[in-house]
Formats: structure tokens, C-alpha cells, sequence
């Protein structure tokens, strides 16, 4: 289990990372946290003509909180975003999908960008990005271009990224107020890809009543699914306030509207019933939440 | 014998080298050495067409290739069948590489050997091989059906077929006023330690001499396959186990194909050469364990005694059998634990698949037995509607009843024959420490708040410290500095501690004084190995026999120096002197120095031995005829059979009524393993067998497909617990000696791992109220166990 | 700076507080360069793909995985292996003494990726919960010791930390 020969680039800037991924085209990767890309080239699963390694561009090493959002560059780790209580106080999903990534080891050198661009959809992050509508900055030699989060993640391991193009910063949008979250997943040992995993977001009125909900899966299908669950929400709340809502019959109808693949850890059908359950403990912390924030 | 170390939970002489990056493992020699790869087959079966080396041999750094046709006679022969048994009809091995079939993913098929690793697996992936796939066979009801073939020439895939029968079972399950009849399953598991297998060999081309370093269970035994295979006397090759990072039974398999490779290879190239296994490698290519079907009959009467068991067992071996059929002789032989059958009949078939071999792993074949009888009189136990662990307790072998004859022969070909213990108060410790009898109050309340919890109980007995035999050789040097060796093998038992335990005190020296080697043939010619729980039981008498050896010959040598009567004198801290005379004393060290009458004095001390300084009688030979030289000696343990170690393990479980998720709350052992040489190191033992127990019973499994492909052939996919997966074990003791030892020992090794399975299957399925018969289960197998308990009432209890 | 698929570089790096360097080809792994250019041969290797936490070793002070790593990715850097956790003289560590207190290592592959781990977290984190422990050590596999004494280790090592001189 040693990996191919690769021609090696390590740019300290951009520019020079940039050129280089322009010149390697389709034989190019880049090289960020290396906690997914290393693995498939020990196992020679992947077998990339040129690396560039961007772990010198230290201009990338970066984490922007704002009002609006929290910005994470390309050279973040895991671990600094997860302890960053700006970034969970504006975007409290982040901290509570990084604790759930592998183990402390693996977030100390994974890279929040990297986990995106490596497009999982087992993995935490995108599903996260997907469902708060995130955006991913890319560029390249000759350009730059935002893309939504729905457009981002096209198939297992597949991203909209193009040979030649750098993901350099993703932007997780803050929240609008009186809204609560939660992320719940299930794996079958502690820092294992979730069996099925979910986001969510419930959005309460001056009432404290349901006014949004929405979660965002990992693990149930080839890519992260965002699934709105305002409409069944607020049929189950019935008028009562969120603390209130039946959110088991959320959960599912979740479930009814997830088609996940079997694999060896897991069959569908266990799967479905699964993400179904985890979505209604979900919202009923989220809407828990939510009904605190006012306060 | 002073007892002051014998008994201690003293620290580890092994730790510090091994805290601070001193240990040497097998991959850290041979730094200049060059690395070997290999090509394995990626289909289940198939037959080799042809082998195209043109793209590799270009490769940078490659030093040579080698295919079957490249190995001389003996190097090339089938590997050897290590344990004949006249019911093993067909056995098969493999060939070191293969030449026309491959018959499980991973055979090995072509040899690299290129200056790293890195190009080594370069050369490798150039290899282009052209297979035609066969049908394979995958799984033991396929293999039982027999509808394909694993080898054309083994009818019914059938390897060996033994029955051992005690009294009329089918007829006293006729007879009796009950009667249940199941089947169960367990799936494969491996040994998996973190440090794989690995060979580096270095050829001395003048001296014709061969020096292996193998991560194995058995140098002395490795040392004579490799031997045979090259041609080479047995003195001009050497095998040394360096330190080994966890073996659990897959590395007491040998020669495998790399230990014979390797080394011919240094000889052939006369360079070093190394192969260290990589984690791929050594899911496919070593070996499983555990995967068994059995089918049981019992009939039992109002109480729950047996009156009689009738078991069928269907166990896969795997692609081939080097090492014969041990484990279903375990499994058939060890199922009946503490208890008295009544008639027992077993019968196994041991089937050939189209998959890695199956060999011991740590339990051999006990885990599947004992998972056997205890779901056995948990059945019976709940058909009654009697508690569970008085039915047990009405089956138990009562303390005055041993030794108890079984009346079955055992895995040593030796009658199976309990020597000593104590099952009603071990029965007794266990329910108190889990809290047994006020446990129904606890579910009832935990279920009134919507928590499902469960109770489970499991039992066995292992014979440990299986023959044929060990030694020992104990010298003491002119420093004073006691040199300890046995041939066979460690790996992270702590032998350099107890077997310096048991020398000190036998010997009366500081232990700080005690220097233990095991597992290099250059200090110990003569072993078995390390498996079967029995090093603490065979080395650590051998060496206690050896100890007490030298220390007769000490008692001698200073009786004449200090002209007193051998039998008033004793050993305390390394003086020998006369018992309540501390002023008649001298030295160990002196000791030995006077043990070796001397020409030349190398220093002050060694003038004392020569022959103008030493008032000898001048008629008497300076060795007495039927003496030797040096303050050493050499005995061999040879038991005339196993000895008997026994345990019970209760856990309580939670399932989670929506998720399937299961959790360990409470986990209770307790263990009796006769005298205890270090309670801490067997404390250890009895932890990481119970966690390797819980990977089995809930996260480990083998997930073939049906071709034959190993989907889980990584640590990502098979799940080995880490600490967040394993509970608190609570654990008790009970002290039993052994009769038949000089030490009164039992092995400890493997007992913890056995009843994980069926404790933790009593537990679940006292959670839920269904049946659970297959192990391990996962929460997706639970979820679907519900669905079918839901529609299916004969499956809920 | 490019560097071919065949192409040898000096990689210079410090470890255990000495700078060290040695050619290699870009593809090496930081556990292959320490064990094998460097002769640090502590650092074990049990997996290659990041699961089992053997490899673990500390880049600038945090724990990451050396086989997760390419050696020229690490140039430049400051690397503590197991053989750099003992101090002055050699006298063991408390983390190191806590383990041997404890029986908290067996064969002792493991051992040193979670002494590694268990330096950091403790540095980090002097007085760690149950859970802290446990989630701390979370990514290191032990086949032998069932992770009884390891997490005793762990809680003795705060106690003897507590006791150091500061």
C-alpha cells in the first residue's frame, strides 16, 4: 500500500497554484488536508499524473466571520473551524457536523474545503453546505465562479469542480433568527461515515410556532438530498406551539421521500427508517432550540 | 520457592524499550534490505492462462521476479499440512506461489523484488495476468451443496468429516420429557493484529548460513519448514521472532508462502531481503476463523438437565487446510463447558471455500462451541420457564467430581479430562457481581420508561496448555546476571516479566537481575510455539524446573566452598549463604564462577576458578563425570494433557427501540486460570479477549460477496472497536490450581474473547423478547430481526 | 517548484528538536521517510489508510497521521515522534511512566501513535472528563488491551502532569 509516483508541485501562492493545476489539466489534484486523497493513493485507487500541494499557500488559511456567514478557505482544518466559537455562534451547524467527522486526528489535518470538493455524500459537510444553501468559490488560470451548493455536489466523489480549478473558500450562510438547529447521525463506531446522518433547520414565528423546517442527508443517496419539510411541519404542529408538533410523522414522511443504496453496514430499508428517526429527534432539538433563541 | 514475585502485579520489564520507540518489530530491521511484493490473484477461482512480465521488468529499482515456474523442488512444493488427523481425508494446501488454479482472492501468484517497497508494488501492477474465471464457492450451505467445486479432486468439498459420540444421544433425546431442536450461525472474524506478518531474511554466503526474522508465533518451527524446504541443515539456520505486534493465532500458521520465499530468495540473490504485509494483504492473504453452522438436538428433563445433545456442526475452512481441523475439533469437544451432557454425539464436516483459509484465532473454535451450548440452556431454560443460570448450575460438574472424564478425545489427542475446579462458586461470584437476582426489577423499570435492557450469562471451560512440550535454560553468569530462555514466542503477553517472576523466586535473585529471551533459536533450539493459552502453563514450568535446577547445583557448589551441608543453605537476594547465617555467604556470581573450573583468568574474580588458586581433591576429575560446566540449566515441561482454566462472563445490554442501536452497560468476568504469576498481566489478557469478543459479537465480520470478492478488506469496513465501542469490565477472580503442573497454573490468553457471542446474545435477546441465534448482529440485523419476529411468532420468546 | 514522478529531493525537516534531512521521491510518506531515511523506527505502521492512528505522530505540536502525509509536505516543519516524548536523560514522560504504571500497552505496536495523541490532548487539556478520554483516544485502534488500562493511563498521566513542577 504505497502510493504511485506523481510529479509534485508545492506553490506558496495562489497565482503559482493556479498556473500549475492550468498546465497539469486533466492529470491534476490537489493535495489539501490528504486525509481522503492520501488513503485512495496508498491503495492505488487514484493515481493523479501531477499533485499540487497547497499546504504552503498560507493566504488560504483562512476563516472569516460575518454577520451573514462564516467563510472557511481552502487551508482550514477541521479542528480550527470546530473551535472557533465565532463560527459557531454564527453558524452553530458547523461545530456540530465537524465533532462527527472521523476523530480529532483526522480534523486536525482534513480540510473543510477539501472534504467538500472531495464531495462524499457519506461525508458531514456537504450535506450542511446543501442544506443552508452554501456556495463554494472556485478559480483558475482564467477565472473565477461562485457555485451553489445544488449545483456543487453532482454524484458520489464528483464535484462541478473542472480540471484546472481550485476550490478556495466555501461560505456557510448565518442564520436568521429564532431558528434552532441540530445534526444527528448514527454510525456504527464512534468517527465511522455515518449509516445515515441529517441537518436540520426549523425556522419558529413571533409565536414560537413552526414557520420552516428543513433538513439536509448524508449517506442516503449519491449526493447530499435537502429535503423542505415546512409543508409537513406545520400539518403536524396543527396550530400548537413547536415543542408541541408531532415531529415523529415528520420524520416519517422524511423517510418516505429517501431512497438510500444497501451496502454492507446497512440495508435500504434500515437506512430509510433510520434517517426517518434521526430527522425527528432532530427537529424536535432544533425546534427546542429555536423557541430558546428568542430568549 | 519464595513466593515475594510470584503473584505480584509487578510493572513490565518489556515497557520501557517498548514506551520509548525501542521495540523492534519486524519491519524495523533490515533497513538496507530490498522489499518484496506480491501479485495476488483478484479472483475467488480461476484458472491461470498466462503470466506477462514484459511491462514490469523495465521498472526502476526491480531487482528480480519470480512465478512458480522460477522455484526449485522443495521451495516449490505444496506447503506442508501441519496437523494430520486420520478424518481429515482430503487435505489441501497451497502452493507457495500458484501455478494453474487460484482458489480464493489474495493466493499469491507472482514474487517482486525491487530496492523499496514503493517500486516493488510499481513492478507489480505491471504484472499482467490472464485468468479464466470458475465458478467459485462461497459460503458454507454452497459448499455443503456442493453444487461447485473447490478442488476437482475433493468430492462434496468435503475436507474431513469426524463424529465422537458419549453414550446414545439420539436415543436418550427420544427418550426425554423435552425436547428442542435449532440451528445457529456465526460468521468469520479474523485475529487481525496491528502489526501484519512479515519475513527478513539475510544469507551469509560464506558461511552457508541463513538468518530469518519472521513476525510468527513459532521460530523453532519456522526455523525447521525452512530448513526443509532449502535444503539446509537445521544448524545453519537461524529464526528469530522479534518483538511481534499482536498474533491472536493468525501468525502460529507456518511456513506461509513468504517464509519460504523470502528466504530462498536472499540466498538465491545473496542479498537481504524483507516483505512486510500490508493491511490488504493481510485481510486476503492470511487467514480467518470462526464461521460455523450448527444444528442442535437436545432432550433434557423437568429440572433442564441434559439427558442428551446431538450437535452437527458445518465449518469452513477456507480455500485450504495447513493447519488440519483443529478448530472443529475445539468447537465439538469444548461445547460441553462445565456442564455434564448426559449422551452427547457431535459430528462436524469441514467444507473448503473459495476464500482465505481458516486457522485459529485467539478462542479457536471455543467461541462458536460455547456460543453453541449456551444459547443451548438459555432455550431450555426459557421452555421451562426456569431462570437461566439454574439450569446451568443443575448441568455443573461438581467441584468433588474431578478430575472429570468427558470421555471425548481433545484437540492434543489426549482424553479430555477436567482436572480441577470450582463452577457452582464461580456461578455464585458472577451473579453477585452483575447483580443477577434483582436485575428483572431493573428491565420491568426500565421498559415502564420505554428502555429495553437485558441480562445475559454465558459459561466455559478451556483446556489450556496443550503438549507436547517447552523448555527452559536458566544461566547464571559471573556478574550475577540470570539468563532466561524458552524457545517459544511472545507477543505482548508480558513473558519477559512473568517467566523473570517465576525465575527470581525460584532462584532467589532480584528481578531487576533476570534477563528472559523467547523466540530466537540462536538461545533455544526446542519449542512448540505460543497458542492455545500455553506459555505461561508449559514455559513457565520449564523454566521453573530448569531454575530449580541450577539452583540445586548452586547449593552444591557453596555447600563445598563454605563447607556446609547443601541443605542448610538458601538463596536470598542472589547470596547464597546458611539459613539464619547471613555471615556464611557467597555470591550467585561467585557461584558461577566456581561452577567452571578455569586454565586462564579473564578477570580478578575468575582466578578463583583456576586451578593453581582452588584447593581441588587432585584425584577427582575438576567435572565430575555426569556434571557439566557453568552455573546453567535445562529442563523440558511435558504435561500428559491439558489443563482446565473456566469462566463466566454476564453483561446487561440496552437496545434502542427506534434505531437498533445495541449498548454494552455492564460487563462482569470472572475468571480462574488456577495460580496467578502476574494478576495484572492476566487481568490484561482477560480485556483484550473481551473486546475482541465484543468486535465479534457486534462490529467484526467478513463480508464476502457472492463471487468471492471481500468487500470489507479494510479498517474503514471492518470495524475493530475502539475504546468508545468497548464498556468498563468489572472483573473477579477465583483460584483453582492446576494438579497437574508444578506451579498450579492455567492459561489465561484466550479466555476472555469466548463467551462474548453468547453472553451478548442472551442479553439482546432478553432485551427484546426475540430469538437471537446468529452472531454477530449489527443494528441493521436487529432492525430486520424485529421485522421478522413481528409476522414470525415461533421467533419471539 | 516542481518536482518529477522520479525525481529524489532533500527533505529537511526537525525532529525531536534536530534538524534532519534525507532524499526522497515526493511520493514518500512521512511514516516511511521517519522510519526508514530517518531510522526513527517507533513510529509503526499499521494500516496505510489512516484508520488504525498507529502512525500518529505530532507536526508542529498537533497529532496527525504520518501515513496520511508526504514527507515533502511536512519539510520545513517541526516533527515530535515517540522517541522524542522522553526527557532529559531519558527519563520517561509522565504519559509514558503513567502507561507502564497502568499495564497500559501490551505488544506495544499501538503504543506509541497513542502516546502521541495522549501528549497532546493532555497538553491541551489537563483535566479531561470520561468522555474527553475517551473521545480523545477515539482514533487509535488497540488490538490487545481492550482499552481498560489505556484509559487508565490516560487519567494517571493528568495526575502525574498535575504533580510535574510547572
Amino acid at each position: 500500500m504505497k502510493p504511485p509516483a506523481f510529479a509534485y508541485h508545492a506553490p506558496d501562492t495562489l497565482g503559482a497554484a493556479l498556473a500549475a493545476l492550468a498546465e497539469a489539466g486533466d492529470g491534476g489534484k490537489v493535495l489539501a488536508g490528504g486525509q481522503s486523497l492520501v488513503p485512495l493513493l496508498n491503495m492505488r485507487l487514484a493515481a493523479p499524473a501531477e499533485l499540487v500541494d497547497i499546504n504552503r499557500i498560507t493566504a488560504l488559511d483562512t476563516l472569516e466571520v460575518t454577520a451573514g456567514g462564516v467563510r472557511v478557505g481552502a487551508l482550514a482544518r477541521h479542528s480550527r473551524v470546530e473551535r472557533s466559537d465565532a463560527a459557531a455562534g454564527v453558524q452553530p451547524l458547523l461545530r456540530r457536523a465537524l465533532e462527527n467527522v472521523a476523530h480529532p486526528v483526522i480534523r486536525n489535518r482534513g480540510t473543510v474545503v477539501g472534504s467538500l470538493a472531495h464531495a462524499d455524500p457519506a461525508a458531514e459537510l456537504p450535506a450542511v453546505l446543501a442544506l443552508l444553501d452554501g456556495t463554494v468559490e472556485v478559480r483558475s488560470a482564467t477565472g473565477r465562479r461562485t457555485v451553489p451548493a445544488g449545483a456543487f455536489f453532482t454524484g458520489p466523489l464528483e464535484s462541478a469542480l473542472l480540471p484546472g480549478e481550485l476550490a478556495v473558500s466555501a461560505f456557510f450562510p448565518a442564520l436568521p433568527p429564532r431558528t434552532g438547529t441540530a445534526f444527528r447521525e448514527l454510525s456504527r463506531r464512534h468517527g465511522d461515515y455515518a449509516l445515515a446522518g441529517v441537518a436540520v433547520t426549523v425556522g419558529l414565528d413571533e409565536d414560537l410556532r413552526v414557520a420552516t423546517a428543513r433538513a439536509g442527508y448524508l449517506g442516503v443517496a449519491a449526493t447530499p438530498v435537502v429535503l423542505d419539510l415546512t409543508g409537513p411541519a406545520l400539518a403536524a404542529q396543527e396550530g400548537r406551539p413547536a415543542g408541541e408538533c408531532d415531529w415523529a410523522e415528520v420524520g416519517g414522511y422524511a423517510a418516505a421521500r429517501l431512497d438510500p443504496e444497501p451496502d454492507i453496514h446497512a440495508s435500504a430499508e434500515y437506512r430509510r427508517t433510520l434517517a426517518g428517526v434521526l430527522t425527528e429527534r432532530a427537529l424536535r432539538a432544533a425546534a427546542a432550540e429555536g423557541g430558546r433563541s428568542d430568549s | 520457592m519464595t513466593t515475594s514475585l510470584f503473584g505480584e502485579p509487578i510493572e513490565r520489564r518489556e515497557d520501557p524499550r517498548l514506551l520509548t520507540g525501542g521495540g523492534r518489530f519486524l519491519d524495523d530491521l533490515g533497513r538496507d534490505a530490498l522489499a518484496a511484493a506480491f501479485v495476488r490473484s483478484p479472483h475467488a477461482h480461476a484458472r491461470i492462462l498466462d503470466i506477462d512480465l514484459s511491462a514490469a521488468v523495465d521498472v526502476e529499482g526491480l531487482v528480480a521476479i519470480y512465478t512458480w515456474e522460477d522455484l526449485p523442488g522443495g521451495v516449490g512444493d505444496p506447503l506442508p499440512l501441519l496437523i494430520p488427523h486420520p478424518a481429515m481425508t482430503h487435505g489441501r494446501t497451497g502452493l507457495p506461489l500458484a501455478r494453474d488454479v487460484v482458489r480464493h482472492v489474495g493466493e499469491p501468484i507472482v514474487m517482486v523484488v525491487a530496492r523499496d517497497r514503493y517500486l516493488a508494488e510499481d513492478a507489480a501492477e505491471l504484472i499482467r495476468v490472464d485468468y479464466e474465471p470458475l465458478p467459485p464457492v462461497v459460503g458454507i450451505e454452497n459448499a455443503a451443496a456442493a453444487e461447485r467445486l473447490v478442488h476437482e479432486d475433493v468430492p462434496g468439498n468435503v475436507g474431513a468429516h469426524l463424529v465422537q459420540e458419549v453414550g446414545a444421544a439420539p436415543a436418550a433425546i427420544e427418550a426425554a420429557p423435552h425436547v428442542l431442536e435449532f440451528r445457529l450461525d456465526i460468521e468469520r472474524s479474523a485475529s487481525t493484529p496491528l502489526e501484519g506478518r512479515g519475513v527478513y531474511a539475510r544469507w551469509d554466503a560464506a558461511d552457508e548460513s541463513l538468518r530469518v526474522y519472521s513476525s510468527t508465533q513459532t521460530s523453532t518451527s519456522v526455523r525447521m519448514a525452512v530448513a526443509a524446504r532449502l535444503g539446509l541443515p537445521p544448524g545453519k539456520v537461524e529464526v528469530i521472532a522479534p518483538d511481534v505486534g499482536g498474533g491472536f493465532g493468525v501468525k502460529i500458521v507456518h511456513p506461509w508462502p513468504e517464509e519460504v520465499l523470502v528466504p530462498w530468495a536472499a540466498r538465491l540473490l545473496d542479498r537481504e531481503i524483507k516483505w512486510t504485509e500490508d493491511r490488504r494483504e493481510h485481510f486476503v492473504a492470511s487467514a480467518h476463523e470462526r464461521g460455523q453452522v450448527q444444528f442442535v438436538r437436545v432432550g433434557f428433563d423437568d429440572e433442564g438437565r441434559l439427558l442428551g445433545l446431538d450437535v452437527r456442526i458445518l465449518h469452513d475452512h477456507g480455500a485450504y487446510t495447513p493447519y488440519g481441523i483443529i478448530v472443529p475439533i475445539i468447537t465439538s469437544t469444548q461445547l460441553l463447558g462445565p456442564y455434564k451432557p448426559g449422551a452427547y454425539r457431535v459430528e462436524f464436516t469441514s467444507l473448503y471455500t473459495n476464500t482465505v483459509i481458516v486457522t485459529p484465532y485467539r478462542g479457536a473454535g471455543r467461541p462458536q462451541g460455547v456460543f453453541c451450548m449456551e444459547r443451548t440452556m438459555d432455550r431450555i431454560a426459557r421452555h421451562l420457564g426456569r431462570d437461566r443460570a439454574q439450569v446451568r448450575a443443575a448441568n455443573f460438574i461438581q467441584p468433588e467430581e474431578f478430575p472429570y472424564d468427558q470421555g471425548l478425545t481433545f484437540q492434543d489427542g489426549r482424553p479430555l479430562i477436567y482436572d480441577s475446579g470450582d463452577y457452582p462458586e464461580m456461578l455464585r461470584k458472577t451473579l453477585a457481581l452483575i447483580g443477577w437476582d434483582s436485575f428483572a426489577e431493573l428491565r420491568e423499570a426500565a421498559r415502564s420508561r420505554g428502555r429495553r435492557i437485558g441480562i445475559g450469562l454465558g459459561c466455559y471451560v478451556e483446556g489450556t496448555g496443550v503438549g507436547p512440550y517447552e523448555g527452559g535454560h536458566v544461566e547464571v553468569d559471573t556478574a550475577g546476571r540470570v539468563h532466561v530462555s524458552t524457545g517459544l514466542t511472545s507477543q505482548g503477553q508480558g513473558h519477559q516479566t512473568v517467566f523473570a517472576q517465576i525465575v527470581a523466586a525460584e532462584l532467589g535473585v532480584p528481578i531487576e537481575d533476570v534477563y528472559v529471551t523467547t523466540g530466537d533459536t540462536r538461545r533455544f533450539g526446542y519449542a512448540v510455539g505460543t497458542f492455545a493459552s500455553r506459555a505461561a502453563v508449559m514455559s513457565g514450568n520449564a523454566v521453573a524446573l530448569a531454575a530449580r535446577k541450577v539452583r540445586d547445583k548452586a547449593l552444591r557448589i557453596a555447600g563445598d566452598a563454605l563447607e556446609a551441608d547443601p541443605g542448610d543453605l538458601q538463596i536470598t537476594d542472589g547470596t547464597v549463604h546458611v539459613k539464619g547465617d547471613a555471615t556464611a555467604a557467597i555470591p550467585l556470581r561467585t557461584v558461577a564462577v566456581l561452577a567452571n573450573p578455569l586454565r586462564y583468568a579473564f578477570d580478578a574474580e575468575a582466578q578463583r576458578a583456576t586451578q593453581f588458586a582452588a584447593p581441588a581433591d587432585p584425584a577427582a576429575p575438576p567435572v565430575a563425570p555426569g556434571d557439566e560446566p557453568g552455573l546453567e540449566g535445562r529442563d523440558y515441561y511435558s504435561p500428559v494433557r491439558s489443563t482446565f482454566a473456566a469462566g463466566m462472563h454476564a453483561a446487561v445490554v440496552e437496545t434502542d427501540p427506534d434505531t437498533a442501536e445495541i449498548r454494552i452497560l455492564r460487563y462482569a468476568v470472572v475468571h480462574d486460570c488456577g495460580r496467578m504469576i502476574n494478576p495484572r498481566i492476566v487481568e490484561g489478557q482477560i480485556h483484550g479477549g473481551v473486546a475482541q469478543g465484543i468486535g465479534g459479537a457486534l462490529y467484526e465480520r467478513m463480508a464476502y460477496d457472492p463471487a468471492g470478492q471481500l468487500l470489507n478488506a479494510s479498517f474503514m469496513d471492518f470495524l475493530m472497536p475502539y475504546a468508545t465501542e468497548i464498556p468498563r469490565i468489572e472483573t473477579d477472580h477465583l483460584e483453582t490450581p492446576s494438579p497437574l503442573n508444578p506451579l498450579g497454573i492455567k492459561g489465561a490468553g484466550e479466555a476472555g474473547v469466548i463467551p462474548v457471542s453468547a453472553v451478548l446474545a442472551a442479553a439482546i435477546e432478553d432485551a427484546e423478547g426475540i430469538r437471537v441465534d446468529a452472531m454477530p448482529i449489527s443494528p441493521d440485523d436487529l432492525f430486520h430481526l424485529r421485522l421478522r419476529a413481528g409476522t414470525d411468532p415461533s421467533l419471539r420468546l | 517548484m516542481r518536482l518529477g514522478p522520479a525525481e529524489h529531493h532533500e527533505i529537511e525537516m526537525t525532529v525531536n528538536g534536530t534538524p534532519r534531512s534525507a532524499p526522497a521521491p515526493a511520493r514518500r510518506l512521512l511514516s516511511d521517510f521517519l522510519r526508514h531515511d530517518l531510522g526513527l523506527t517507533g513510529t509503526h505502521v499499521g494500516c496505510e489508510h489512516g484508520v488504525c492512528g498507529c502512525c500518529t505522530v505530532l507536526l508542529d505540536g498537533e497529532p496527525v497521521r504520518s501515513c496520511l502525509m508526504f514527507a515533502v509536505t511536512a519539510a520545513g516543519h517541526s516533527i515530535t515522534t515517540v522517541e522524542g516524548l522522553a526527557g532529559a536523560g531519558g527519563a520517561l514522560s509522565p504519559v509514558q511512566r503513567a502507561f507502564q504504571e497502568c499495564h497500559g500497552l501490551q505488544c506495544g505496536f499501538c503504543t506509541p501513535g497513542f502516546l502521541c495523541t495522549v501528549t497532546a490532548l493532555l497538553r491541551d487539556n489537563p483535566r479531561p472528563t470520561d468522555d474527553e478520554v475517551l473521545e480523545g483516544v477515539s482514533g487509535n485502534l488497540c488490538r490487545c488491551t481492550g482499552y481498560q488500562n489505556i484509559v487508565k493511563s490516560v487519567r494517571r498521566a493528568a495526575e502525574l502532569l498535575a504533580e510535574e513542577p510547572t
